[in-house]
């Protein structure tokens, strides 16, 4: 063990007179990390990127990104003689003549599809339990940056082996620039070098694929962890956190390993996969030919609901002075994701505007404490999930056995109706929750035992619950509509702003009017009078002078 | 401490250097219990369950090692050169596969359990510190920033001011400008489509000429026009008709066509020629449901009716799907009367 | 004199002799008669009578009596008519259970086949004698064994021209409008593929020998049958199905797994 100390020591030693090392060290190697499963979201994506950037570097080493076209004359029997692009027969060699190949192909795929989904899932948590909020605005907008780049690396990733499968995506992306206003044709000209598709796409995508989003998304990783480790990590409520204070293990050597570890496990769940499942075999696909399509046509799950949207759209357009505006085209490819991205980057700030509150937080919100903030979410999600639907509704048609059309229209009055009533339910759903810690608060938690009064009532006996769990169920925050002030103040002067204020008002009382309130001391004491304590002393043993449960009052 | 943008009952924190806060006011019903006390773990307690787990680490960081070689082996007794490539692959791909996977994954297994059960730290607690700066560390900066501000005259001195912003603004245009040979400028080009008079029906494929009797009710044929083969084969010209030249030929019974004014002689016996490049975004389409005379693109699920002039009829296609002009030629084989009247494929700006 | 001869005169001579003849001149009929070209696959006139029984009890109730077909007054079709569908149709259409028609849907569904070898061949006899029509393709036509790597790799090329927008490039199958569905190919016998192109059942087209000549389907056979017993070289198929179901895999058990992984490391040890 010492050896290893020294060691360790003589290497520190050499850095520290160089740099002062040994401050830095101090200060962090037993920084606090707070331990919650639903913060390791973010690690999952983070090593998948990791791996991304390892399995891709290998699959660097083989693939050629030309268009040049070849005879293909290689293992795979059944496209020999076939005419292909340099990159789709670049992509059959590895798979095929490159031992580990295929494996790594296979985990390079995976992965992307897991980084994604591990994006999706951290932003999601982050939503739900309000850590967007001051200060960690400048992580959410980088991470929504993220979200867009990984995507954008994603798409360009897929398209680049030339298959029948992304070269129709390719397509697709095509028809979806020319309907640019004024500037489209133009626009797509550029892009692919002249007409679609022409020889240039693919030696394109391929140094912004390798190089420019990588090196975009590291920088951005780097800055968000920079951030992260400086303003630390939030935590959830409970007994001895607060909004002062962050509880966790010691970096050095619980996190470290803890991490590490995940980072292993993250690795090596990946490259199981890629052993087990295939994923995106080209060689069933066939080499790209803008004359050919194959039923069963989707892009990868993170451009699904793109696709979906482009398939419930109605197909308006306007014509106009020998002008077109398709609008069929331009609402769903660029409207709708714009409107995405801009309430996604937006949102923290509209939610401080709205409730006024400014503090910094470093205590999480259970999501059933922001019903109105959990609805949206769940909102969000629904609207999401139905553009997914539409994107695989020839997948779903056939395997449920419904008539492809019916999805169409299913999802066209799907995501106008559904999202509001996916917010109230889920709203209601909070309120409930919120209602029912309340109750165990002022009056414990159901016990199974059932008493009867002399004069035969029935009533369930309830059993005190420790404090700590009472504290859980309330050290959050009372959230309370922002007062709207008085038209005119006490000296006379009227109020700044007056019709922004009452908007404001409004969406704050939309928020927090309905919010059931934990109990207030008065309440509690209220409670607790009639003879029967709800919340027990010290470490969870039911004891001390009021804890009887004789009574049998609910 | 606390900032507040409205007004609203809130409460008051004593903050404490050390030890669980305490918010004490009528609002909070119950005060902080504290941390709870630290739980022994099995592993803290008795000695051979703490052996047994010390063992589990060892053998998954072991059994890792022996995955690595077998990686290793794995990557020489599997070659994937001879005999039929897909079982060798296939066979090479698992073996790799399980051996590097199941690695990987046991080491970071091991490194958690280690983790977990055996290493002996306790929970820490940090104080957080205010993010904000101090007011005096920023009063200091806001200072230096002016200092240099005034010293640099950048103020004072508009007319550098206003000549270095202008160089500012036109900074970016070399840019974007230096990209104009990205690709031509598209012209009339997506008006225009390999076909015109007398150009012939081929078959995609075969490249081989179609007579009328070659088609029977209900069938379909793919085509291309047979200017296409004058194309030269090197370089993208192939290609890129390909994303607009080829036409579907179907045959159905003449009584059901329902021809558009001025299209009653585009058909030949009930033979229609319509373009394959979707109106949306451009897929191909040749998915032909002879029974309806709809024909459906798989992307996006627009529909077409070719009976009745390529009309849309679901989906979010927008525009009809053009249709070819046919007739027989001198020789008895289908053949264009012209180019198509309309643009092909997806909508744009300049259309019309 | 032999004993034959002896017995000229014998009652039942005069018979015995007439069934002697009728049975050289008829066994002669049968072995050096010129085949007639619609009866190819030696359908006698007994086949088409057994063809025409089966037909009245099986078919005609939608397809008519004599196959011209059934249409209501408001122009719905009960039965399209079967007059110059051909053997094909009839051994595609029965051979693969998907007629008789079990009930009215989108379209006919392959089922369990509902005749025997036997009776399809009698129900083809009997529709191909209602006009000449596309035939049953014979061994030659269906013989794969003479091809090479590269002409199943041409196969290839014609089916995902011809056939995959609606089949899927490896014949998985795929969508059509309300409710049809182009079906999975995987199984299908070689001759019911032949079939089905010349025939054109319900919403596929109709690939006749002269838009796609019989080499060429040949080829698209043999690719099939090719690409269907290929195993997967990059583990589990999961339905040959494209990004959807992978995309479902990476969450189910990508996500799915890690998460549960976090989990394990997030909680406390016992």
């Amino acid at each position: 063990m010492s050896a290893v100390v020294n060691g360790a020591g003589k290497v520190v030693d050499f850095v520290d007179q160089r740099i002062t090392a040994s401050n830095w060290l101090k200060r962090n190697i037993r920084k606090a990390f707070p331990d919650h499963w639903s913060f390791l979201l973010g690690e999952i994506a983070l090593f998948s990127f990791i791996l991304l950037l390892l399995s891709g570097t290998f699959l660097a080493l083989w693939f050629k990104p030309s268009m040049q076209e070849v005879m293909y004359d290689g293992a795979y029997a059944n496209l020999r003689g076939i005419h292909m692009s340099e990159a789709f027969s670049s992509t059959l060699d590895i798979s095929f003549e490159v031992r580990g190949g295929l494996l790594m192909r296979q985990v390079h795929h995976w992965a992307a599809l897991v980084f994604l989904a591990a994006m999706s899932v951290h932003m999601l948590r982050n939503f739900f339990t309000g850590a967007f909020r001051k200060p960690r605005e400048l992580n959410w907008i980088i991470g929504v940056i993220l979200l867009v780049l990984g995507v954008a690396a994603g798409f360009t990733g897929y398209s680049l082996p030339d298959d029948l499968l992304s070269g129709t995506g390719l397509r697709i992306i095509e028809g979806g620039v020319l309907a640019t206003p004024v500037v489209g044709t133009y626009l797509s000209f550029f892009i692919f070098g002249g007409e679609f598709p022409g020889d240039d796409a693919i030696a394109r995508l391929y140094p912004l694929h390798i190089l420019l989003i990588p090196g975009l998304i590291l920088a951005l990783v780097a800055a968000h962890l920079m951030i992260l480790w400086y303003q630390k990590h939030t935590h959830w409520g409970g007994p001895g956190r607060s909004e002062k204070n962050v509880v966790g293990y010691p970096f050095f050597p619980i996190y470290v390993a803890k991490a590490g570890g995940f980072n292993f496990i993250v690795f090596g769940v990946i490259v199981l996969m890629a052993a087990l499942i295939q994923i995106n075999p080209v060689w069933l696909w066939g080499p790209y030919d803008p004359s050919l399509v194959s039923a069963g046509t989707q892009p990868d799950w993170y451009v699904g609901f793109l696709d979906g949207a482009l398939r419930a759209m109605p197909n308006w357009e306007t014509r106009l002075f020998g002008f077109t505006l398709s609008w069929n085209v331009l609402i769903p490819s660029a409207i709708v994701p714009t409107l995405i991205l801009g309430a996604l980057f937006l949102y923290p700030f509209i939610e401080q505007w709205v409730t006024g509150d400014r503090r910094e937080h470093h205590m999480l919100d259970r999501p059933r404490n922001q019903p109105v903030r959990t609805g949206i979410g769940v909102a969000f999600i629904t609207f999401y999930i139905l553009l997914w639907i539409a994107g695989g509704n020839d997948f779903f048609a056939t395997i449920l056995d419904i008539p492809l059309n019916w999805i169409t229209w299913f999802v066209r009055a799907g995501v106008i109706v559904l999202p509001p009533v996916v917010f109230w339910v889920t709203k209601r759903i909070c309120l409930g929750l919120q209602r029912r810690d309340r109750e165990k608060v002022l009056h414990g938690r159901e016990s199974g035992v059932i008493m009867v009064s002399p004069e035969g009532e029935f009533s369930e006996v309830h059993a005190p619950i420790p404090q700590e769990d009472a504290f859980e169920l309330t050290h959050h925050r009372r959230q309370v509509p922002v007062a709207l002030e008085p038209e005119i103040d006490e000296n006379g002067i009227p109020a700044p702003r007056r019709r922004v204020e009452r908007v404001r008002a409004g969406l704050s009382s939309f928020y927090f009017g309905d919010v059931v309130q934990k109990p207030t001391v008065r309440e509690l004491e209220a409670a607790s009078h009639d003879g029967h304590a709800a919340i027990t002393e010290g470490d969870g043993h039911a004891g001390g002078e009021r804890s009887e449960i004789g009574t049998g009052h609910p | 401490m606390s900032e507040y943008g409205g007004r609203h009952g809130g409460d008051v924190e004593r903050p404490e250097p050390t030890g669980p806060p305490v918010r004490e006011t009528v609002d909070e019903p119950i005060p902080d219990p504290g941390l709870p006390g630290h739980e022994p773990r099995l592993t803290d307690t008795d000695p051979v369950i703490e052996r047994r787990a010390e063992r589990q680490v060892a053998g998954m960081f072991g059994l890792a090692s022996l995955l690595m070689i077998g990686f290793i082996v794995a990557f020489w007794i599997f070659p994937i050169d001879d005999g039929d490539a897909v079982e060798a692959v296939r066979d090479s791909n698992l073996a790799l596969g399980l051996t590097l996977g199941g690695a990987l994954f046991l080491i970071g297994a091991g490194a958690i359990h280690w983790a977990k059960k055996l290493m002996s730290s306790p929970e820490v607690i940090h104080e957080r510190h205010e993010l904000r700066s101090t007011d005096d560390v920023r009063a200091a900066s806001l200072s230096d920033f002016e200092l240099g501000t005034e010293e640099s005259g950048f103020g004072r001195r508009k007319l550098i001011r206003n000549s270095l912003i202008g160089a500012m603004v036109l900074l970016p245009l070399p840019a974007v400008v230096i990209l104009r040979d990205l690709g031509p400028l598209p012209g009339n080009r997506k008006a225009q489509t390999l076909w015109g008079p007398d150009v012939q029906v081929l078959r995609d494929g075969s490249f081989q000429p179609l007579r009328p009797a070659d088609l029977e009710i209900g069938s379909l044929v793919n085509a291309m026009p047979a200017t296409f083969e004058d194309l030269p084969e090197e370089g993208p010209e192939r290609i890129n008709e390909r994303a607009k030249s080829p036409i579907i030929v179907v045959r159905m019974r003449p009584g059901e066509i329902t021809p558009a004014e001025g299209r009653e002689n585009w058909s030949v016996d009930g033979i229609l020629a319509y373009s394959k490049i979707c109106t949306h975004v451009g897929c191909p389409i040749n998915l032909y449901e002879q029974n309806t005379h709809h024909l459906l693109c798989p992307c996006h699920q627009s529909t077409f009716d070719l009976a009745d002039n390529g009309k849309a009829v679901f989906g979010p296609a927008a525009r009809n799907l053009p249709q070819l002009p046919l007739m027989v030629d001198d020789e008895g084989y289908l053949a264009a009367q012209s180019d198509f009247t309309e643009s092909v494929g997806p909508s744009y700006w300049e259309r019309g | 004199m032999s004993a034959i001869s002896a017995r000229r005169r014998h009652p039942v001579a005069a018979l015995a002799v007439l069934l002697l003849a009728l049975f050289v001149f008829g066994g002669a009929y049968a072995v050096f008669a010129p085949e007639s070209r619609a009866d190819v696959q030696a359908a006698s006139s007994t086949q088409v009578e057994e063809g025409q029984k089966l037909f009245a009890i099986g078919c005609a109730t939608c397809h008519g009596l004599g196959g011209e077909g059934q249409v209501r007054d408001d122009g719905t079709v009960i039965g399209p008519s079967l007059i110059g569908v051909g053997a094909a149709a009839v051994d595609f259409q029965v051979g693969t259970g998907r007629m008789p028609l079990a009930r009215p849907g989108a379209q006919a569904e392959e089922k369990e086949v509902a005749y025997t070898d036997e009776q399809i061949e009698q129900l083809a006899a009997f529709v191909a004698s209602l006009a000449p029509g596309p035939e049953i393709p014979d061994e030659d036509a269906l013989d794969t064994s003479d091809l090479s790597a590269g002409d199943v790799a041409r196969g290839g090329e014609l089916f995902r021209t011809n056939c995959a927008s609606c089949h899927n490039t490896t014949g998985q199958g795929g969508a059509l409008t309300f409710g049809k569905h182009a079906p999975n190919l995987t199984g299908a016998e070689p001759r019911h593929i032949y079939e089905a192109m010349i025939t054109g059942p319900e919403s596929m087209p109709v690939f006749n020998d002269n838009t796609l000549d019989s080499d060429e389907k040949r080829k698209i056979i043999s690719f099939l049958q090719s690409v269907q017993e290929q195993p997967n070289p990059g583990g589990l198929g999961i339905g040959r199905g494209g990004p959807v179901p992978e995309g479902l895999w990476a969450w189910l058990i990508g996500i799915g797994g890690l998460i549960g992984a976090a989990v394990w490391i997030g909680t406390k040890a016992s």
